[in-house]
């Protein structure tokens, strides 16, 4: 046997062990045609929205009534609106209000819905009764019915918007949390901790959170889906951003009024929204199916 | 089995109660004095006096809540503050017309949803399965109200054959009831046949797998009766039960869907309600959609048990 046959073997099985759940994960999802495709969309609306100033050929709420409703043409790619705008550079800031509100109100979903479905998860209890009935109640409410409510009652505005979708979203994440930690709870290192006299606080914010982490960020990129809509949905109804701030929902609003003689107004915004939220359905799938532990 | 649903009825009494809080915290949202902004444009004092009495508005909070849900249980959803008709009436006005173009869409998510599930499952891997994969992406990814501003300039403004808006009771004319219906009922039943084939196939996987199967097809019988006799039959009852949850679904996206199309159901009533500023109406749309989520829930949890013996008793 030669020498490089030798040493080939235990290096390779030294780089299995090396490899972190993480980094396994990672090159899993990289694998997957769907999400790396979903990934590079994302990663190009976040460029997008980020340099829009530096990007965007026009300004977006610039009108002109000598360019109302143009076609598309060389000097306005997607055309222009009923105001004269230029809907490229409009797409291009559009992708500020959406990517805005899928991360913020996803955040605040994250940020009420985990810490209490810890507690009401490892509690258990009155403190989950409570919790879980009040979860429930929200549930029984569809996501958008309740968010409009909550909007219409929190006045029209991008924040409010967010908030409201925020809110709306967060039951799922307590009952996905309590879910995890309820199966988690009763694995032996939970025990372990337990035994060697952790306290509550520490077991489930050291040993337990980091467990149920790969839940929670499937669902979160799925929500971040579901919340992108929500906003071009409020915002199609007038109670997210508001004029003449550029939104996607705001502008298919617009379009519909003038379907007939500018069609073109339509199908951008709607594509921009389409195309994010796939992406992030891919890139939830993907993740979906690389955290998986049964999964190779 | 009777236990199980006192067990289950007893536990809805919370929930109701939280729903109920939920609902009326709404109103505490409102920025500034509740009753001001209720009276919207008009600035007269008697009018607000009036609203703040009517509503109780003057009384502590907790007290207010108490008038609120003695109002409720008996009926009593508050009125309209801009047309002056009770709430109850308008949802009883405008629900049967959600509820025609609702059974549409579940009628056509299932159409859709169910056989491309089962083909899916059945031709794991094949082109068949990512086509139904790609149909599945599409419809949950696919914002309903740029599909309906879509459908409305394919088949309204190029070509003519269907009406962009309105909508005719099927009593008055069925045709046209239907031509008024069909592409909001559609835009609907998309969304709904994605989430089902998603469910189909993954329970059709599972059902193939089992011994069962594996002892109808070691018999000898065809893969035709081995897939729609024995494999279907258990794999559909969940997916059945899955499908009437998702009702919820059709509600919110109702509310988008009527106000593309113009139709007067209960999503355009919250919509008109909400520019209104016509705050008593959204809590009572509200009220009745998680009244009638929360009572579809119960049914399909009876029928879930119903249907599959091992869990009776």
């Amino acid at each position: 046997m030669s020498e490089a046959a030798l040493s080939a073997i235990p290096l390779a099985a030294s780089d299995a062990e090396l490899e972190t759940p993480s980094r396994r994960a990672l090159r899993r999802l990289l694998g997957r045609k769907g999400a790396v495709a979903g990934l590079v969309v994302i990663t190009m609306f976040i460029v997008l929205a980020l340099f829009a100033p530096l990007i965007a050929p026009y300004d977006p709420i610039a009108t002109s009534w000598t360019l109302v409703r143009k076609p598309p043409s060389a000097l306005h790619w997607f055309g222009t609106d009923d105001l004269g705008r230029d809907i490229l550079a409009r797409v291009i800031y559009g992708a500020r209000a959406s990517l805005l509100a899928g991360a913020i109100s996803v955040g605040i979903a994250l940020a009420i819905g985990v810490p209490l479905g810890l507690l009401s998860g490892y509690r258990g209890g009155w403190a989950d009764a409570l919790i879980s009935r009040i979860t429930d109640a929200m549930l029984a409410c569809p996501f958008l019915i309740l968010a409009i409510a909550l909007a219409a009652f929190l006045g029209p505005s991008l924040g409010n918007a967010m908030i409201a979708i925020g809110i709306s979203a967060t039951p799922i994440f307590i009952r996905l949390t309590r879910g995890q930690v309820m199966s988690v709870k009763v694995e032996d290192y939970v025990e372990a901790a337990r035994a060697v006299g952790n306290p509550p606080r520490r077991i489930a914010l050291v040993h337990i959170l980091p467990n149920i982490m790969p839940a929670l960020l499937v669902q979160a990129t799925l929500s971040i889906a579901a919340a992108i809509i929500a906003e071009a949905a409020l915002s199609f109804l007038g109670l997210g951003q508001q004029p003449p701030s550029p939104s996607w929902g705001s502008m298919l609003n617009a379009a519909q009024r003038f379907l007939s003689n500018a069609p073109w107004m339509a199908i951008w915004p709607g594509l921009a929204i389409f195309l994010v939220v796939l992406s992030f359905n891919l890139v939830g799938d993907g993740l979906r199916d690389a955290l998986d532990p049964r999964g190779r | 089995m009777l236990n199980f649903l006192a067990r289950r009825i007893v536990q809805l009494i919370p929930t109701l109660f939280f729903v109920s809080i939920l609902i009326f915290s709404l109103q505490q949202l409102l920025p500034g004095d509740p009753a001001l902004v209720m009276a919207g444009e008009e600035r007269d004092p008697a009018v607000i006096a009036q609203i703040r009495q009517q509503y109780h508005l003057d009384q502590p909070i907790p007290v207010q809540y108490v008038y609120w849900v003695k109002g409720v249980l008996s009926g009593d959803l508050g009125e309209s503050l801009r047309i002056k008709v009770p709430v109850r009436e308008l949802i009883a006005q405008k629900l049967p017309v959600t509820l025609q173009l609702a059974s549409m869409a579940i009628v056509i998510a299932f159409l859709i949803g169910i056989p491309a599930g089962i083909v899916s499952a059945v031709k794991k891997g094949t082109a068949w399965d990512y086509g139904a994969n790609i149909f599945a992406l599409w419809g949950i990814s696919t914002p309903n109200f740029w599909l309906g501003i879509l459908l409305i300039f394919l088949f309204s403004i190029k070509l003519g054959w269907l009406p962009a808006s309105g909508y005719v009771p099927p009593w008055e004319n069925l045709r046209a009831s239907l031509a008024s219906t069909i592409m909001p009922a559609f835009v609907l039943g998309n969304a709904i046949a994605a989430i089902l084939m998603r469910h189909t196939r993954s329970a059709m996987l599972h059902v193939l797998e089992s011994d069962y199967v594996r002892t109808a097809r070691a018999k000898g019988l065809s893969e035709r009766s081995v897939i729609l006799k024995h494999a279907m039959r258990n794999a559909l009852t969940p997916v059945i039960t899955l499908g009437a949850l998702e009702l919820g679904t059709l509600l919110s996206g109702a509310v988008l869907t009527e106000q593309i199309f113009s139709i007067p159901g209960f999503g355009k009533l919250v919509v008109d309600a909400v520019f209104n500023r016509d705050y008593a109406v959204v809590q009572g749309v509200v009220l009745v959609t998680a009244t009638i989520y929360i009572t579809l829930n119960l049914v399909a949890d009876i029928a879930y048990i119903l249907v599959n013996p091992r869990l009776r008793g």
